[in-house]
């Protein structure tokens, strides 16, 4: 390799080598206390919030932002401190805005992924794959600017009605930061993460697998979808898994778009559901950032920090759960995050 | 047959030479099914949907950006004024991106090199090295406001009070010592999962050839693995910087955001580390309508000069990828 093909370090037994070794292994638990810390601070810093509310912290009742702000004032003078919060309405927010962005850009993902690999013509697929990436790395504040400027104003502007609005007027304002807004920012940029991912699980299925297939007469698409799709399960899993985790815990674009109210949208109000404002966990954190001198705000937006990690948490042991009956099988396309 | 495949650049040449594509009849989708029709029209209608999207923001980013990015915006700090034409540019904010990813990125590279070859070439116990792979995944599944709300807790400890300002015995605990400290946690997944791939990627029979002349390990590790992977370093510190830049939240929370550089003390570049400021990030957060100072001209410009250097850092990315390729060992 080197021009000292003798180092300067002969073999002299295995202390020098145990040494590098001990080092090593020291930097990696380094990352694991690291990490186990988080944990256990922002658990610690979390517990008073969840152990006044109980369950009820999950539950909903009461206005979430009158609650907010009562916990924070409270931190002020010698008052009692408050603890009271029900945080429904911003885990439903997460979850609607989390759900609908990641069910809509998997689809949406998974077919581009198939054109871009197998069916787009040479030229569309060399301008694509570098773009894709270039998508997937778009700082989120970037969507979250294009966004408030354009398509929240469109939205207001234009799609929802005069009559809409009057309809809704005592009870919440509708100036087009809404579920909707979220929603598509939110899937746009989250698919060049899945696109992404899954490609690379696509192309590297085995060719032959789908030279088989076609040899015995099946059409390409069927071939495509039958083999390559299924053989790139576990790079659909992961890739699924990495952009849920993105969307989960995306803070600054839905505060910039998905107004911030404390507000559950409510699917049984029709087609306006779609425009109606809320505020998600992640987000809440972001919006009183300021207020974290307050010690019970100081537990309450920790708590809500402890939720978030540990959803992700989930998510990952969900999708490596969900990869292990398939590793017996093959291992391919197995792109980790 | 390998012809009815386009076979593309990544996938192991099946070992024949790839024929001429033969278009014949049964290639063509006239005579399929239905459905498997309706499924291929949907790909190319997504696909194209997706580049039509994609090219609508880059133009409009651009178009807003050349309109409104001035280069005196690049040489100019803000300023406090009452219209867009006299709050000055984002000279602060450039170089507050800079010191944030620098610092981000000198101690996730080395800490994720090292944990990169741990787990591609000791990883025993099994027990711990399968603790570390998920502590990895974790970090780069954790919300990055869960980050900076955990960095709030550590850097407001007075112990590591000489990080930041303290004020009568009171931390501040925002910082850029602070906010690179835990955007560097942002980084570091990106960094480890690169190099480890790079590293695995190098087949056995070099490290035998390299015991087999009598080097050590470490000297294998040192000299024969890591410069072999050194393309894989080099783009997983590239991504890892690319992430660092575009975040916010750390930055919103950690960096104080205030609008110039402010020192702390009289040692000069000292004096900023541990004092305040904002990245661009940060500054279009502000400029944008939802924010504090609302000058959406000022937003896109700083938007613009954003997308520039991600595009910049993902050429490189490209460029490194190339060459990590063509070193594939055969």
């Amino acid at each position: 390799m080197d021009e000292d093909i003798l180092d300067d370090e002969p073999y002299t037994g295995l202390s020098q080598d145990q040494r590098a070794e001990l080092g090593l292994g020291a930097l990696v638990c380094g990352v694991v206390i690291v990490l186990l810390a988080m944990l256990v601070f922002i658990l610690v810093e979390a517990w008073p919030s969840f152990a006044h509310n109980g369950a009820h912290w999950f539950g909903a009742g009461g206005d979430v932002d009158t609650q907010i702000q009562a916990i924070f004032t409270s931190g002020d003078f010698d008052q009692a401190p408050q603890l009271l919060i029900h945080a429904w309405p911003l885990i439903w927010s997460t979850i609607l805005t989390t759900c609908a962005a990641v069910v809509i850009a998997f689809v949406c993902s998974l077919f581009v992924a198939v054109f871009m690999v197998e069916f787009a013509p040479e030229p569309i697929k060399r301008i694509l794959e570098p773009v894709v990436r270039l998508l997937a790395s778009v700082p989120s504040v970037i969507y979250g600017l294009v966004g408030v400027l354009v398509l929240v104003p469109f939205i207001g502007n234009h799609l929802i009605t005069q009559h809409q609005k009057a309809s809704v007027t005592p009870v919440i304002q509708l100036s087009g930061s809404s579920l909707l807004a979220a929603v598509v920012i939110l899937t746009v940029m989250i698919a060049p993460i899945m696109i992404a991912i899954f490609a690379e699980g696509l192309r590297s299925v085995p060719r032959g697998w789908l030279e088989g297939s076609l040899a015995l007469g099946v059409n390409r698409w069927r071939t495509f979808w039958n083999i390559a799709v299924r053989t790139a399960r576990p790079a659909l899993i992961a890739g699924t898994v990495l952009a849920t985790a993105r969307a989960l815990g995306e803070s600054v674009m839905l505060s910039m778009v998905s107004g911030s109210v404390g507000w559950a949208p409510n699917p049984a109000d029709g087609l306006i559901f779609w425009f109606e404002p809320s505020r998600g966990l992640a987000p809440t954190i972001l919006h009183n950032t300021d207020e974290l001198t307050s010690p019970p705000m100081k537990h309450t937006l920790f708590a809500i920090a402890a939720v978030l990690l540990f959803s992700s948490a989930m998510l990952s042991l969900i999708g490596w759960g969900a990869k292990q009956p398939m590793k017996r099988y093959f291992n391919v396309g197995g792109a980790g995050a | 047959m390998s012809g009815a495949l386009a076979s593309p650049p990544a996938a192991p040449p099946p070992g024949d030479a790839p024929s001429p594509a033969r278009r014949s009849a049964a290639d063509s989708s006239a005579s399929w099914r239905l459905t498997d029709r309706l499924g291929l029209a949907f790909a190319w209608f997504l696909g194209l949907l997706f580049c039509a999207i994609t090219a609508a923001i880059v133009i409009f980013l651009a178009l807003q950006g050349i309109r409104y990015l001035h280069p005196d915006l690049i040489w100019t700090n803000p300023q406090v004024g009452f219209n867009q034409s006299e709050t000055g540019g984002f000279l602060a904010e450039l170089i507050g991106t800079a010191l944030v990813a620098g610092i981000a990125i000198a101690i996730a590279g080395p800490v994720g090199v090292g944990v990169a070859v741990w787990l591609s070439e000791y990883a025993r116990p099994a027990g711990l090295a399968r603790v570390v792979e998920s502590s990895v995944e974790m970090l780069a599944g954790a919300p990055s406001v869960v980050l900076a709300l955990f960095g709030i807790l550590v850097f407001e400890r007075k112990a590591l009070g000489f990080l930041s300002e303290t004020n009568g015995g009171v931390v501040f605990g925002k910082s850029f010592f602070a906010a690179g400290a835990m955007l560097s946690l942002v980084a570091l997944p990106l960094v480890v999962t690169t190099v480890r791939e790079g590293l695995q990627a190098i087949p056995n029979h070099v490290r035998e050839a390299s015991y087999a002349v009598g080097k050590t390990k470490r000297a294998t590790i040192r000299r024969v693995l890591l410069p072999a992977a050194r393309p894989s370093v080099i783009t997983g510190h590239m991504l890892g910087i690319g992430h660092v830049i575009g975040d916010t939240a750390i930055i919103v929370l950690l960096l104080g955001d205030t609008q110039s550089l402010q020192g702390v003390g009289h040692i000069p570049l000292l004096g900023f580390l541990q004092g305040t400021g904002s990245t661009l990030t940060s500054y279009v957060f502000d400029n944008a309508p939802t924010g504090d100072l609302n000058q959406p001209n000022k937003a896109y410009a700083a938007a613009f000069m954003l997308l520039l250097l991600v595009l910049a850092l993902n050429v490189m990315v490209d460029i490194f990828g190339r060459r990590s390729k063509e070193l594939l060992w055969t």
